[in-house]
């Protein structure tokens, strides 16, 4: 064969290196990464530091796998939605048998190896986090009930537990808080991407509460919703794993997010068309910030706590 | 000029060609780094070192 014979135009499209690295889902990876992090920094028995550092890669590669695996089950979703449509499988870069395999041989080796690196229960929580992400949300709530996104929201909370169990080889309160917060945090994070995403989840018939409760109803679930994770936000700042930093970055955030909701509660669609959905985007871009800062100030707590730093406010905390 | 100009596939085969190669590295340098931090924080020694202290 010379090179004259290559067509390029009835040539298959050969997947480049970064095309695999998409399936791994590195948007989202860097929040598990995160919160992994804060999970096994703020967890009171000190880990060797290589040994933390191969700990959240192998928990963040696990995370991946569990995103190609979802990208392989739900490449027809994709193709339909706006948002997914360039990802590697609709795109037509990488195909789904390559993203299947890529998934699986990932799941096993970061389990394996992080059960190795540091216990069984890490592992565990790993193994157990890849098949809830795949099974449980992606291959049957996704598709099943619009409260695919409360209950889906737990694989994506589990990452600090995982880390926690990392450095500790157990569960405890601090960790169950960790993934509480993130979990109460998914829905109206989502559900404000869906209000200004609408006509993607329409079109790829996926049940989220915008189609099949309609958007008054999403409003008020984001509303509500909130109001509960304000609460569990602030009462964190009264357990072990909070104090005076963590409670002063509760309240702002918290104000924050509850006038944000409000905001989004008291919009109709023509209000929201009317301004592009500024009150959603501008709710969906604070959620971010929100998570960040929040695990961020129970990272310091854990800092203050192991330097002997002591900060007290009106003798409450 | 060359006979045998570089496709644009070749360019993309190569590249994760070599990112395959790197990947299969760094995994090889974490499993050696999991291997020595494991068991020098054991209080492994090796046996020259056992004699000399005995």
């Amino acid at each position: 064969m010379t090179d004259a014979s290559i067509n390029t135009a009835s040539a298959p499209q050969e997947a480049e290196f970064g095309d695999y690295f998409a399936l791994l889902k590195p948007r989202v990876m860097t929040l598990v990464v995160f919160t992994a992090l804060v999970g096994l920094l703020a967890a009171p028995v000190a880990v060797h530091p290589f040994v933390g550092f191969c700990a959240i890669l192998f928990i963040a590669v696990g995370g991946g796998a569990s995103g190609a695996l979802n990208m392989w089950w739900d490449a027809d979703i994709d193709a339909v939605m706006q948002r997914t449509a360039r990802r590697p499988i609709p795109a037509g870069k990488v195909s789904p048998e390559e993203a299947l395999a890529i998934g699986i041989a990932l799941s096993g080796f970061s389990v394996v190896l992080l059960g190795l690196a540091t216990n069984w229960v890490a592992g565990g929580l790993l193994a157990f986090t890849i098949f809830f992400y795949v099974v449980i949300y992606t291959m049957w709530l996704k598709r099943w009930t619009p409260q695919n996104i409360v209950i889906g929201g737990a694989a994506g909370a589990f990452p600090p537990m995982i880390g926690w169990a990392a450095a500790t080889g157990g569960i405890s309160v601090e960790s169950v808080l960790m993934f509480c917060l993130t979990f109460m945090w998914t829905p109206p994070h989502f559900w404000a991407l869906a209000l200004f995403m609408r006509s993607d989840y329409d079109k790829a018939e996926v049940p989220m509460l915008t189609v099949t409760h309609g958007r008054p109803a999403t409003r008020a679930h984001i509303l509500v919703y909130t109001l509960l994770l304000a609460g569990l936000a602030l009462a964190i700042a009264f357990t072990g794993a909070g104090g005076p930093v963590y409670l002063l970055v509760a309240v702002v955030l918290n104000a924050l997010f509850v006038k944000g909701a409000f905001a989004i509660w008291r919009r109709d669609e023509v209000m929201a068309e009317a301004d592009n959905y500024a009150a959603e985007r501008k709710f969906f871009k604070l959620s971010l910030l929100y998570l960040f800062l929040h695990f961020g100030a129970l990272l310091a707590e854990a800092g203050m706590d192991r330097f002997g730093i002591e900060l007290t406010i009106g003798g409450l905390l | 000029m060359s006979f045998h100009p570089e496709h644009e596939m070749h360019t993309r085969r190569k590249g994760r060609n070599i990112g395959v190669g790197l990947v299969l590295g760094a995994l090889i340098v974490i499993i050696f780094g999991l291997t020595y931090v494991k068991v020098t924080s054991q209080g492994f020694q090796a046996p020259a070192a056992q004699e000399a202290q005995g």
